[in-house]
């Protein structure tokens, strides 16, 4: 019965999207396009972090891989569009699979220095075989609207339906899976290890499992990005890419499918909006043109500080009287209190923070 | 469990809501067509009666921008003057240029933005390789003017896949060619090493340079990322290859750090710079430091003194050139605040250009007219040779001159020396002279 | 010969300044349990003010000091507004605003300095050291900043086992409720720790920048490499970090010279994930908590 109902509101929510792709002009149809590449990265990505507790900041690096598979794909093996998607999200899920073994042990901070390195390391290697992967040029990408939609189709507006089906697709699996007994054990393993082992939980193979999932998603995100910007090369994959996502997820709401959306939204159109408002002042000097950056920075501290919870917490706080009595709108949203352990402190720090928010002295 | 179903209706409505806001954002600005002047029609997209405008993408914030901030400006400062006296046939030039942080995915979206909501009516010296190769594709097939990127890459030259690209600087291949020339004139036979970043702007340095100089004389090939500052390990093998020529394709702040991990090292060969990373201004800037050390036995001038590089535009300490000085005038006019280096010499000599091709594309040009009016050739401008312009070349400048610095400025040696991009093509000296800068400073 | 000798000169000099982030980074991990991503945005900050100071008044120690001083104050201001009402949150809002905090300064730096690149000066001279004819491969001034880092670190291990307010800082970090109830002001600590944490990163911020020039993204692969070099040495741990960020520079220092510079960033990787599957927490940590 979920999977019904998640259908038929992924249903609703597609014509809603069909209508504004027609209604609104290229543009904003390409910002679409680009939002719903990171939807579907951000929501994999707050699945691991939010769901089994495992912080990542290299997922940048696996949309890395998602996107040059399909390049090579598209470009060596001709496939047809729905096989390269696919393939582009097993690749990536089996690398994933690789770094989930590698850092199935580490924790907290040490997991962070680990996938950050990676993000950082990553894109070097598409500079190793410059024939192979285009070295600093990158691959184009070129991909055509599909010939029953007809000649004059705007490709703009092909791309924001296949990246927005894309992102709907996902959203509805990641719901299902998150409500399946998949869903819980990595919330039990994630709020407290041991407890969850002691039940008989097999905590790595779960914490592996949150990775590969998380990494099929970034895949496919990768592809559809190197499918919208027609081009796949380093400089499109670095580090700030895996920030911006981690950044997406928890300002959005960490672990609620819905504050992925959020959290692309303002990833997508908050340094563009800013960057309008910096133009149109005529701030186009050198000086000027960081204060947009300098803006953005502004935004990212005071929504963290004014809303915890990311965007999803604070409008279900807004909302706090109708969502009494619709369990629905708290989503995936962890219990406040327990934040996702990034790290089993030391004992004694645990044991403080616990009678902290008893409230003791 | 009755939640999922509620979910969607709330979801619904936000995301209803936000198309709203969206699409009031979303309203796509149409051309007005005033007829003001009689002849002045708006003629294509982002011309109207009374302006032009045109886009570009540059680095203006993050790990690029150094430097490469300046080069908009800096044609924005000739547009304004450009606009000060006269305009275009009338018209008045906006330009703008939008940050992409050297990201080719942030390019396509800046892009994006400038052709399908802005209607700018050409893309203008759209700046960075990889960045720039993210779009061409798409401003061609949308059949807009990619005029003058800036970037030395071969590429740009591909009327038949890419009729509207145009390159202008010297690419890096030729430039190879011409130092790597000199390099086996005056330094034959003995020990060469490369420095040279690993990107396409390096690789296609040393591909120029492998034309020319003799395999057997290079003993060491040595290749720097940009994002670690850390090159000592790269001059150490130099050093121990034994290299007496290092020939480096870099950017300024690499071409600084090579020589300051060689002054530690002991390490004293001949230094060859692509023109890039020798703009003998901004070396002494990052270099002043240094000079102004008590008890450092050397002055900033000192530590350029003697580097061999080349130049496609006229050196900066030529102050009896014209065009330096039409260029140093409007400097100081519109924007005093930036140093006079060889970005900002850069910019307005590429808006110069577009200024040239505008006025010959005519009173009320189409965007073909613009592409047309490039492939009937340009007069050679600022450029110290002339430019490849036709129909079936799109690449612009041909040549450069070979010059050694010397107190701070670049003293040019020998005659401009033109090539090819072809492997075995020759270097020939250009025997024609350089046309003077206009007294009214528009073409 | 001579090469591995340069190499390994250059990468002990290079090294240190990985320690000195990662010694910062580990103050504040230790004293707040807080990752902080704008470690090196502080350090860049501040070492602009240094430069503001040294060309206004020309002395370079004038400058040194003025940044070690802001350093201290940016770091416990920063604390106090910022990260306090974020302290008891999940551990990744910390992180977020962090991040945030490092754009907006280098947005910030960026609107007061513009983006180009500044030569800053070396405290010494920066010509190579000769023992003869031998080209030694360093300069009085990586002597320096060896000194500098190396006497930092002492200082702080110093005042963390011999002084009443190392004692008060270990406490509040160790288990806050029971430091209160023995009349330590927690609050103050957090903030002391921070200031602390931001003088060191003022010193490397300092200390690299002749290398790196300054400008507003200069210290960004700095963090990175402090940071990797703090994770291999133990978070928990601030000689571990000096031994990871002298570690990390020796050995990125050979990958670049013997095998090129494309697979410094590979080899890193790789020896990180080495050192973590042996130690998942670190070189140098305290013994590991036990697993089920």
């Amino acid at each position: 019965m979920t999977l019904l109902r998640h259908l038929a509101a992924a249903i609703v929510v597609a014509l809603v999207l069909v209508l504004l792709t027609v209604r609104l002009d290229a543009f904003r149809d390409y910002q679409m396009a680009e939002v719903a590449c990171y939807v579907v990265a951000v929501a994999g990505l707050t699945a691991l972090v939010g769901l089994s507790g495992q912080i990542s900041l290299g997922h940048g690096a696996f949309m890395a891989i998602g996107a040059y598979s399909a390049a090579l794909l598209l470009l060596h093996l001709h496939w047809p569009l729905p096989a390269v998607l696919a393939a582009a999200a097993v690749i990536t899920a089996a690398s994933g699979a690789v770094v989930g073994v590698a850092a199935a042990r580490l924790r907290g901070p040490y997991l962070a220095g680990a996938t950050l390195l990676l993000a950082v390391a990553l894109p070097s290697l598409a500079l190793s075989d410059p024939s192979l992967f285009g070295g600093d040029q990158g691959l184009s990408v070129v991909t055509s609207t599909p010939a029953f939609l007809g000649p004059t189709f705007p490709p703009t507006r092909w791309q924001a339906w296949l990246t927005c089906g894309c992102a709907l697709i996902t959203l509805v699996l990641l719901a299902n899976l998150a409500r399946s007994r998949v869903g819980r054990s990595w919330r039990a393993a994630g709020d407290d290890e041991v407890a969850a082992a002691l039940a008989g939980l097999n905590v790595a193979r779960l914490r592996v499992l949150a990775f590969v999932v998380s990494a099929a998603c970034a895949g496919l995100a990768g592809a559809l990005l190197a499918i919208t910007t027609s081009i796949v090369s380093p400089g499109a994959f670095t580090i700030t890419l895996s920030v911006a996502l981690l950044t997406g997820a928890v300002l959005g709401g960490l672990g609620s499918l819905a504050g992925a959306v959020w959290g692309s939204l303002v990833l997508v159109l908050v340094p563009t909006y800013v960057m309008d408002v910096a133009a149109s002042h005529g701030l186009s000097s050198s000086a000027g043109s960081n204060i947009p950056v300098a803006a953005y920075g502004v935004v990212l501290v005071v929504v963290m500080l004014l809303f915890p919870d990311g965007i999803q917490g604070g409008l279900v706080r807004l909302y706090r009287p109708v969502a009494a009595r619709v369990p629905a709108w708290r989503g995936l949203a962890r219990r406040k209190t327990t934040g996702p352990a990034t790290a089993p402190a030391p004992q004694p720090r645990a044991s403080a923070s616990e009678h902290q928010e008893e409230g003791s002295i | 469990m009755n939640r999922s179903h509620r979910a969607g209706l709330p979801a619904t409505a936000a995301v209803a809501a936000i198309a709203l806001a969206l699409s009031a954002c979303g309203s796509s600005g149409g051309s007005s067509s005033s007829s003001s002047s009689s002849a002045l029609t708006a003629s294509a997209p982002g011309i109207t009666a009374k302006t032009i405008t045109i886009g570009s993408h540059q680095p203006l914030t993050g790990v690029a921008a150094p430097g490469y901030d300046e080069i908009a400006p800096a044609s924005n400062a000739y547009f304004d003057y450009v606009d000060a006296h006269g305009g275009i046939y009338g018209r008045k030039i906006v330009y703008k240029f939008l940050n992409d942080q050297y990201n080719p995915a942030d390019t396509v979206s800046v892009v994006k933005q400038l052709v399908l909501q802005d209607n700018v009516y050409a893309i203008f010296d759209g700046l960075g390789t990889p960045t720039h190769l993210a779009v061409a594709p798409f401003l061609n097939s949308e059949k807009v003017p990619d005029v003058f990127v800036a970037s030395g890459c071969e590429c740009w030259n591909n009327p038949a896949q890419w009729p509207e690209t145009f390159g202008w600087q010297l690419d890096y291949v030729r430039e190879g060619k011409i130092l790597g020339s000199y390099i086996k004139k005056h330094f034959a036979g003995q020990k060469i090493g490369y420095f040279y970043q690993d990107d396409e702007f390096g690789k296609d340095g040393v591909k120029g340079l492998d034309d020319e100089i003799p395999a057997a004389d290079v003993v060491s090939r040595q290749s720097y990322d940009p994002t670690n500052i850390n090159v000592g390990p790269q001059v150490a093998a130099l050093k121990a290859a034994g290299a007496k020529v290092v020939v480096s394709f870099s950017v300024p702040a690499f071409s600084a750090l090579l020589k300051l991990n060689s002054l530690k090292l002991g390490f004293s060969p001949t230094y060859v710079v692509s023109d890039v990373g020798a703009d003998p201004i901004t070396l002494a800037g990052l270099l002043e430091a240094y000079a102004k050390q008590g008890g450092a036995k050397v002055s900033g001038n000192a530590l350029t003194q003697g580097i061999i590089t080349d130049g496609y535009l006229p050196t900066l300490g030529d102050t009896g050139n014209s065009w330096i000085a039409l260029f140093k005038k409007i400097h100081d006019q519109y924007i005093p605040k930036l140093p006079f280096d060889g970005n900002v010499l850069f910019g307005e000599a590429v808006a110069y250009t577009f200024v040239q091709a505008m006025l010959k594309a005519g009173r009320n040009p189409t965007r073909e007219d613009l592409v047309k009016a490039i492939q009937s050739g340009l007069p050679q401008g600022p450029a110290v040779a002339p430019y490849a312009y036709s129909a079936s070349v799109h690449s612009g400048m041909t040549g450069a001159y070979i010059g050694v610095i010397k107190n701070g400025t670049i003293v040019q040696e020998g005659p401009v020396l033109t090539t090819t991009t072809a492997p075995t093509s020759a270097i020939t000296p250009y025997t024609g002279s350089a046309p003077a800068a206009p007294a009214s400073g528009m073409p | 010969m001579a090469e591995l000798f340069e190499l390994t000169l250059g990468g002990l000099s290079v090294g240190m300044i990985y320690a000195a982030i990662a010694l910062s980074l580990v103050l504040i991990w230790r004293a707040t349990r807080i990752l902080n991503y704008a470690q090196g945005g502080l350090a860049m900050f501040t070492t602009y003010l240094a430069f503001t100071v040294i060309t206004h008044t020309g002395s370079y120690w004038a400058g040194f000091v003025v940044t070690l001083v802001a350093g201290l104050l940016l770091g416990g201001l920063i604390e106090r507004v910022v990260i306090r009402p974020v302290e008891n949150k999940p551990p990744l809002n910390a992180i977020i605003v962090t991040i945030g905090l490092l754009i907006f300064l280098e947005g910030l730096a960026g609107v007061i300095y513009g983006g180009q690149y500044r030569s800053f000066p070396a405290a010494f001279s920066i010509d190579g050291l000769h023992v003869g004819s031998l080209a030694l491969g360093i300069s009085a001034n990586d002597v320096f900043v060896a000194a500098a880092v190396l006497v930092a670190a002492l200082l702080l291990a110093g005042l963390f086992q011999y002084t009443s307010v190392g004692l008060r800082l270990r406490a509040a970090a160790f288990s806050p409720p029971v430091a209160r109830l023995l009349g330590v002001r927690v609050g103050r600590m957090l903030t002391l720790g921070w200031a602390l944490a931001g003088l060191i990163g003022a010193l490397a911020g300092v200390l690299v920048s002749p290398s790196t020039f300054l400008y507003p993204n200069s210290m960004d692969s700095v963090f990175v490499l402090g940071f990797t070099a703090a994770v291999i040495g133990g978070l928990d741990s601030p000689a571990g970090a000096v031994a990871g960020g002298l570690i990390l520079g020796v050995a990125l220092s050979y990958v670049g010279g013997y095998l090129g510079s494309d697979v410094v960033p590979l080899f890193g990787l790789a020896a990180l994930v080495v050192v973590l599957m042996i130690r998942p927490e670190g070189l140098f940590s305290a013994a590991a908590a036990r697993q089920v």
